[in-house]
């Protein structure tokens, strides 16, 4: 193999790898911001709504687990559009859809979270007189939450992962800002594996911030648990 | 006389089950009930069933003489709103204690006075330290149910209930999950509440306390009150014979447990 | 919304998706075959705890979990060429990407498997004097592939949204023909929702056959 390896190129335009990973960034904590919300409210909804709420709330929840993500990406960047008669832009697209994507397994992280509190803390908040709504604010989402963090950063880094499917939309991300330096530069090799190399710096860091979380929260979970 | 709980004909079904089979049962302020009988004689169902953790499925309830629910041609509907209501009224200890393990013993304690009768946080905080008080764990307050033991946990569970300042305090097993070493504080402290004039209905194992605390002992066989009367009718001279069984199975008679102080 | 539905160009070119579908499907299946088998001994070799096994196998399973799949297929599909000896198509690319991405993952499901499992499992087959392969294969595997199976079925669905990213390289699976079509006949809305129809129908079951699974299993606990 007699391949001349050449990263000068790629640290020339660094900056503008930095820039893809600041929106890659953006696009995730976005999509947060948004899709842990409403994943609580699509949770709450089929726990305790009534059939005609729980059955198609489940239904979404199941769709947008279920199909590809990029499905959905050019569903609402190529497909609603011409619905509603509105242009989105490509920022816009990936948000919505990575916030309303997320938000459905966010609802299965809190619907199991909800689930896992013991059937005790129901009954003794009820016994002293607490309304349902009462019981999940302050006595059952408090537990739950602790309980979730792990399977919430293991859900948010699957997220940033899955971001990258904004670059097939021109947004201009850290693997679309890869691509675009690769062709101009015929350095794909170096391009490539430098920007899998900060993916990789930076979801690895969550990663190994997550594992010690997790088990933190395993030692004191010893505690919770009465 | 001031009755404080009336129960009629009270049933109890789970699908094809039925676990109770029409209870009558009138308490009366000041009173302490025992409530004996075998796993699976509905006991605890019965208990249940007086705040509504379980909905009857027939039968009527009183409470200070009000009728629990709307009576349409003799079925019962129950808003759920009044049974919360009615839930704030009736204190209840559980055999798993069920603290909230997020929260402080004295955070415990206030929860109910603060969420459900919104009173202030300062009224809140002195009504959860009198009651902590009251069952000796004042000392306690800052500490998390974590670090209490059994007995502690269970105390503080019957503070929590306390704090409501409830009109009928329900005791479900409240001894059962603990090592025997812890079953005598827990005791004591119900019987401090018995003496103080506090109503209380107990669903109980432990023969001795029922023998020196109840007023009245009820034996529940298959859903139904088999024998009621004092504790020594009761307790030492049986009638039927499935309160003898009960009773033999028991082994030899349990005394009072040991006086603390 | 005024918007007339109009499937009728979709129906026009059943003909395309079908062999999408089954290109999709030949994909996945390749992926996760391969994925599964070769998922056992990177696994093993982590759960070994030698050192000469255990780091190289684990930095491979750190770097194909801590990066996105779509860096990989692309990665394969124009870096590695470069270096290959081999010529590397679409599908050789998706493929290396998502059964590399797949071994990590399930490396990890094998090595939990075989951490749940009581060393007295272990010692009694040592007892019956079994070598650690006897031990592994009748011993200890046929409990832990039963216990594994959810998280092996969760992995497989995964997989099969996955393999729709080969269609950013240009390998002619489902989502790929969806996008031809959408571009010449301009019928994006009913050609995607269409696409995500048709994933919904063939992976949908699966994860309710998970679901029945997991209760079973945490029922029989």
């Amino acid at each position: 193999m007699g391949y001349e390896w050449d990263f000068g190129i790629v640290f020339r335009d660094f900056d503008l790898l930095l820039l893809g990973l600041v929106n890659t960034l953006k696009v995730t904590g976005l999509s947060l911001l948004f899709g842990v919300p409403l994943g609580l409210m699509l949770a709450l909804a089929r726990l305790y709504g009534s059939w005609p709420i729980r059955l198609p709330v489940g239904f979404v929840i199941e769709f947008l687990r279920t199909t590809p993500p990029i499905a959905q990406l050019f569903w609402f960047f190529f497909a609603l559009p011409i619905l509603i008669g509105v242009e989105i832009d490509p920022f816009r697209a990936s948000v919505l859809t990575f916030s309303l994507q997320s938000s459905a397994f966010f609802a299965e992280v809190f619907r199991g979270g909800i689930q896992s509190i013991d059937k005790g803390q129901w009954e003794a908040s009820k016994a002293i007189g607490m309304n349902r709504n009462a019981t999940l604010r302050r006595i059952i989402l408090p537990q739950a939450v602790t309980r979730m963090i792990p399977a919430f950063l293991e859900r948010a880094i699957e997220l940033m992962k899955t971001t990258t499917l904004v670059s097939t939309i021109s947004y201009a991300d850290l693997l679309y800002q890869a691509n675009n330096i690769a062709q101009s530069t015929y350095r794909t090799i170096e391009v490539f594996s430098v920007a899998a190399a900060m993916y990789f710096t930076v979801i690895f860091a969550c990663s190994l911030a997550v594992r010690r979380l997790e088990k933190r929260l395993a030692r004191s979970g010893e505690t919770l648990v009465n | 006389m001031n009755q404080v709980l009336r129960i009629e004909n009270l049933q109890k079904s789970f699908g094809d089950l039925d676990v109770l089979k029409g209870i009558d049962l009138t308490v009366e302020k000041g009173q302490t009930i025992v409530v004996l009988g075998a796993s699976g004689s509905g006991k605890s169902t019965m208990l249940r069933c007086v705040n509504f953790m379980e909905v009857p499925t027939g039968g009527q309830i009183f409470l200070d003489g009000k009728l629990v629910g709307t009576d349409t041609n003799g079925r019962m509907d129950y808003a759920e709103r009044d049974l919360t209501k009615l839930r704030a009224k009736v204190g209840m200890v559980f055999q798993h204690f069920n603290l909230f393990p997020h929260m402080t013993v004295l955070e415990n304690v206030m929860e109910g006075p603060r969420t459900v009768l919104k009173c202030d946080k300062a009224e809140c905080e002195r009504r959860g330290k009198t009651y902590l008080d009251k069952v000796g764990l004042g000392w306690k307050a800052d500490a998390y149910p974590a670090q209490l033991s059994g007995g502690q946990q269970q105390r503080v569970a019957i503070a929590r209930a306390l704090a409501m300042e409830p009109d009928i305090m329900l005791f479900d097993e409240a001894t059962s999950a603990l090592d025997p070493e812890l079953v005598g504080e827990v005791l004591e402290t119900m019987k401090e509440l018995a003496e103080e004039g506090m109503t209380m209905l107990i669903v109980t194992h432990e023969l001795g306390f029922a023998y020196t605390v109840a007023d009245k002992v009820l034996f529940l066989s298959e859903g139904r009150i088999l024998e009621q009367g004092t504790p020594s009718q009761v307790l030492t001279y049986p009638q039927q014979d499935g309160t003898k069984n009960f009773l033999r199975g028991h082994g030899t008679f349990r005394l009072p447990e040991p006086q603390i102080d | 919304m005024g918007y007339q539905w109009d499937f009728s160009s979709v129906f026009a070119n059943k003909q395309l998706l079908w062999i999408g579908l089954q290109n999709t499907l030949v994909l996945g299946s390749v992926c996760l075959v391969l994925g599964l088998f070769f998922g056992l001994f990177v696994g093993a070799a982590r759960f070994s705890g030698k050192a000469w096994l255990y780091y190289p196998a684990t930095v491979f399973v750190e770097i194909f979990r801590n990066t996105p799949v779509l860096v990989q297929i692309m990665w394969f599909f124009f870096a590695f060429p470069i270096i290959s000896p081999f010529r590397i198509d679409a599908f050789t690319a998706a493929s290396l990407g998502l059964t590399l991405n797949t071994i990590a993952f399930s490396s990890e499901i094998y090595r939990g498997g075989l951490q749940s499992i009581s060393k007295g499992q272990w010692e009694a087959g040592k007892a019956l004097g079994m070598s650690y392969n006897e031990q592994m294969r009748r011993v200890i595997l046929p409990q832990v592939v039963r216990r594994m199976l959810p998280a092996f079925m969760n992995r497989a669905v995964e997989l099969f949204k996955m393999t729709s990213l080969a269609s950013v390289i240009a390998y002619g699976e489902l989502m790929y023909q969806a996008k031809v079509v959408s571009t010449i006949d301009f019928n994006p809305i009913e050609m995607y929702t269409t696409v995500a129809l048709i994933f919904f129908a063939v992976l949908f079951p699966f994860t309710i056959l998970v679901r029945r699974f997991e209760t079973n299993s945490s029922a029989g606990r």
